[in-house]
């Protein structure tokens, strides 16, 4: 049986897969070899999650799957049947305030470009979250797995160190 | 306004958080991926799997079948439309008067495929998968060649990638008095050699290169979305020159752009490709590039050969500067390419230095590899490379130290005629090296140097101070030197009635924070909040015109731009003003957003002159038009030059080969700083691209198949958080003399400066073991091979 779906053009049955999208509900029809990226950014339309390699290297698609941060692009959408999902849309207050990292990245100019920024960010939650006394070669070293190419890495870590304190607060 | 005024404005000088980091940080970005069109497709590009072949035979009728496939585009289209290649923005003439060779760049291949990546074919489907699908049907029988992947190679003749030049020779450019640098060598009390490599880079922009074309029938209006570094460019070279259309007729869309470092300035084979398309098909086309994609098909950066001579007197004064450089330039010409190893390159090679005399030769090669164009820093960071490199290695055969040999050439009298070509403006390269001296604690270098030694390890300091040239200008001059388009810059300053402010700006946004330091310098001039000013870039349906971002000239050129709009909107607001409060134009002045009459209490806040302008009951209607909108167009008198010194310590492992940066101290004179933590941010990914190159990164072809070896971000080292210290970054200011801000670039300063330092640290690390030179990257495996070849 061939099914089309938003995305693609896939060979056998559609999945249906139902997990939880920034703090709602969601159903998704998805093929099996649908990634959980894809999912997010065209079935859901949540672009801010973006791609950046083909490797898994880049980091670019960080989100949150059951409160640790995992590479959307790494996992396949049925693999998140169940799961409770955070994007960078999902993280500020329903009002808009930002969430302490995301306030620490503003302050701090941990952006530039903006490209890694979301999955950068979804990281270091991760990351103040397990490791909330993190020292500056800690923050390097755990933030291997998100490349950014515009900043040097240095405002970044600044904006880690900064929003862990207040994420204590 | 001119640049002394400027600087003591309030606000100039304050670190204002960026006004784009909201939509950044809460995912609302748009990048060209994530723009939805109505009825899209998309598209997916046949590559060359191989460096060199002649296409046999093309066979698309089972892809054609496949399902969901709208149309298959191949090179016989691209000839039967009569679309002509891509161009090169840049003639350079040869020395012996002949143009550069030109071979055409086509968007799909004609018959021949010269670089592994080249465009075959375009396979556009219904959806992203079935058009990965079909692309996989289209069977190309190849006729494979020899490649040439390096310059070695490209002058062997194991291959033509031209016709057009059978020898792969380009061109040859000299720069300088031969004969006069020949007699100061022979008078020379020390001549140092070197040869040195400037590895060739990928730029990987963290957001690879999208597009998507579109056309409406409505209007017969074309509409390129795009991430690209300037869209004016881009549309006036896709209409004008490949698809002669009317320009009028095309909008080019660069929205958010996740960097570009150069990468995204050219106008790409892929662009025109859905351009066409997206009329014949009349469907909307988007084609995203895969990582892997991006490292074969995007222009690479650097891939310099030289071989430099220093003379210099018995005091370590410099005489004379001898280089010859093969540049290799890739398969086709990119759209800048030329000029890089040439114009902006050569003309930096007098350094901060008075060395009295340079020539520089320079052959640029065809190969079979992917073109080659400008990358953070473009020319200056291999101008810089080799001439810090080699000043290094004077002093360390002169016995002097690296500071002093710097010290005792610097140049400190400005206006300064360099013998090739530039002269520069102001500078103070003395206080910059001692600023980083202390800043970087050179005092505590040999206790530093001391400790690590007691643990086994070897320490080592280098210098780079550095010159570079930004905002290339003015237009005239540089359309003498090969350049085919203006290097100025438009700016629009839309004051609504109600006074907040929209400004229009060639120069586009992809990271630097345009929008926020543009905003503060018109809020700033007019005395209103930065909140109520927007700055609007990278459409050209908005924009009146623009020629973009790239070798640092956003604020000197750009900027420029928005102060001559202002100085015409303070112009028109003070004759408001004047007839508002009954005085005479020449008694109104301006300061903190108040028109106020010279000598009395009479004033009245620029919000009200504002909505004066729309709303002209009370006006001197008879002799000024109503509306505050103004729009300048800036072409700059010289480039600007920013400078500074660099020191970098390193901790290098003899067992293990590992560097590791422990210190890394930057000093820059950037002229007036609008907004420092955007600048100094700059700078730190500036010197981790330069790091990066020195450390790490290294593009990669096999020398016989001609096959990437580099090809993904598995193969190719980026720097990543945990390779690099935190890094001092001081300033000194001497404003730029001729443009109305005072600013010099900044967005390369780093990529320029630091691959030097670091080298220089290597090499004065490893220099108790006999190593003596080594190329970058100076990765653990070299610098391993290089103590052990010193120590047999």
């Amino acid at each position: 049986m061939i099914a089309v779906c938003k995305f693609g053009f896939f060979q056998g049955n559609h999945m249906n897969i139902q997990l939880k999208v920034n703090g709602k509900p969601v159903q998704l029809d998805v093929a099996p070899n649908t990634l959980l990226v894809q999912a997010l950014r065209y079935n859901l339309n949540l672009t801010g999650t973006h791609v950046g390699c083909d490797t898994a290297q880049c980091g670019a698609c960080t989100v949150m799957m059951n409160g640790r941060s995992v590479k959307s692009c790494n996992i396949l959408a049925a693999q998140a049947e169940g799961a409770d999902v955070t994007t960078i849309e999902g993280l500020a207050d329903a009002d808009g305030t930002l969430h302490p990292m995301q306030a620490a990245f503003k302050e701090c100019h941990g952006l530039q470009c903006g490209f890694c920024t979301p999955g950068m960010v979804m990281s270091a939650v991760d990351l103040c979250q397990r490791h909330p006394k993190a020292s500056e070669a800690n923050i390097r070293e755990q933030l291997e797995g998100n490349l950014c190419r515009c900043t040097g890495y240095q405002n970044i870590v600044k904006a880690v160190q900064q929003g862990a304190a207040a994420m204590k607060a | 306004m001119g640049a002394s005024d400027f600087a003591n404005l309030p606000h100039i000088g304050e670190s204002v958080r960026r006004k784009e980091d909201y939509r950044f940080l809460t995912g609302a970005g748009q990048y060209t991926d994530d723009v939805v069109l109505a009825n899209q497709a998309h598209a997916v590009f046949v590559r060359s799997p191989h460096a060199h072949a002649q296409i046999k035979s093309m066979d698309v009728s089972a892809a054609r079948q496949a399902p969901g496939v709208l149309d298959i585009f191949v090179g016989a289209d691209v000839a039967n439309d009569k679309i002509n290649g891509l161009p090169c923005g840049w003639l350079i003439t040869s020395t012996d008067g002949q143009p550069m060779k030109e071979p055409p760049h086509p968007i799909l291949a004609q018959g021949k495929v010269r670089y592994v990546g080249d465009h075959v074919a375009m396979v556009v489907a219904e959806t992203l998968e079935q058009a990965q699908n079909a692309a996989e049907l289209v069977q190309v029988e190849y006729d494979v060649l020899p490649a040439v992947v390096d310059v070695a190679d490209a002058k062997g003749g194991k291959a033509s990638v031209h016709a057009e030049a059978s020898d792969n020779h380009c061109y040859k450019w000299a720069i300088g008095d031969k004969a006069q640098v020949d007699q100061a060598f022979a008078q020379a009390a020390h001549v140092t050699r070197l040869d040195l490599v400037n590895n060739r880079l990928v730029p990987n922009a963290m957001e690879p290169r999208a597009a998507i074309g579109s056309y409406s029938r409505a209007n017969d209006e074309y509409t390129l979305y795009v991430a690209n570094q300037n869209p004016h460019v881009e549309r006036l070279l896709m209409t004008a020159f490949v698809m002669g259309l009317p320009e009028h007729k095309v909008r080019v869309i660069a929205p958010d752009v996740g960097g570009g470092f150069g990468s995204k300035i050219y106008l790409y084979a892929e662009d025109v490709c859905l351009t066409w398309a997206a009329k014949k098909l009349n469907r909307n086309i988007k084609w995203t590039a895969d990582r892997n994609e991006a490292f074969q098909s995007d222009a690479h950066g650097r891939d310099h050969v030289s071989h430099a001579e220093l003379a210099l007197d018995r005091n370590g004064k410099f005489l004379a500067l001898r280089v010859h450089t093969d540049a290799n330039l890739g398969a086709y010409l990119s759209t800048f390419a030329t000029a890089v190893p040439t114009i902006l390159y050569a003309t930096l090679l007098a350094g901060q230095y008075t060395t009295p005399q340079v020539y520089v030769e320079v052959d640029a090669w065809f190969t079979n590899t992917a073109p080659v164009d400008a990358y953070r820093g473009a020319g200056r960071p291999e101008a810089t490379y080799l001439l810090e490199r080699i000043v290094s290695r004077a002093a360390w055969e002169l016995g002097l130290g690296q500071d002093e040999i710097r010290q005792r050439n610097f140049i400190t009298q400005f206006p300064y005629q360099t013998p090739v070509a530039l002269q520069y403006d102001i500078g103070d390269y003395p206080t910059c090296m001692t600023q980083a001296q202390k800043l970087g604690d050179v005092a505590g270098y040999a206790q530093r140097k001391a400790a690590t030694e007691s643990k086994g390890l070897l320490r080592g300091i280098g210098y780079s101070s550095y010159i570079e040239a930004c905002g290339i200008a003015p237009s005239n001059i540089a359309g003498a030197l090969g350049a085919r388009a203006g290097l100025f810059e438009c700016g629009e300053v839309r004051v609504h009635p109600t006074g907040s402010v929209t400004v229009f700006t060639g120069s586009h946004s992809h990271g630097q924070g345009h929008e926020t330091t543009f905003a503060q310098v018109v809020a700033s001039r007019l005395g209103i909040p930065v909140e109520n000013v927007d700055v609007v870039h990278g459409d050209t349906g908005r924009v009146p015109f623009g020629m973009g971002t790239y070798g640092s000239r956003s604020i000197s050129v750009g900027g420029a731009a928005i102060m001559r709009a202002l100085d015409k909107i303070e112009s028109k607001a003070k004759k408001i003003a004047a007839h508002l409060m009954e005085a005479s134009d020449a008694d109104i002045e301006f300061a903190n957003g108040e028109f106020s009459v010279k000598g009395t209490d009479k004033k009245i806040p620029f919000g009200q002159v504002a909505l004066t302008a729309y709303v002209p009951h009370n006006y001197p209607l008879d002799k000024l038009e109503p509306g505050l909108n103004e729009t300048a167009f800036y072409d700059p008198t010289n480039f600007t030059f920013p400078a500074g010194t660099y020191i970098c310590e390193v901790e290098i492992d003899p067992q293990t080969g590992v560097v590791r940066v422990d210190r890394f101290t930057a000093v820059d004179d950037f002229g007036t700083i609008i907004n420092p933590m955007i600048v100094e941010g700059q700078v730190h990914g500036g010197v981790v691209q330069g790091l990066g190159q020195a450390l790490m990164e290294n593009c990669v072809y096999d020398k016989e198949s001609g096959q990437l070896l580099t090809g993904s971000f598995m193969d190719y080292a980026m720097p990543r958080a945990d390779d690099f210290p935190t890094f001092n970054i001081g300033h000194v200011c001497t404003p730029c003399t001729h443009n109305p801000l005072g600013t010099k670039g900044c967005g390369e300063a780093g990529a320029i400066g630091s691959p030097p330092a670091l080298m220089n640290a290597v090499l004065d690390a490893l220099a108790p073991l006999g190593v003596k030179d080594l190329d970058m990257p100076a990765s653990p495996n070299r610098v391993w091979q290089a103590i052990r070849s010193a120590r047999h």
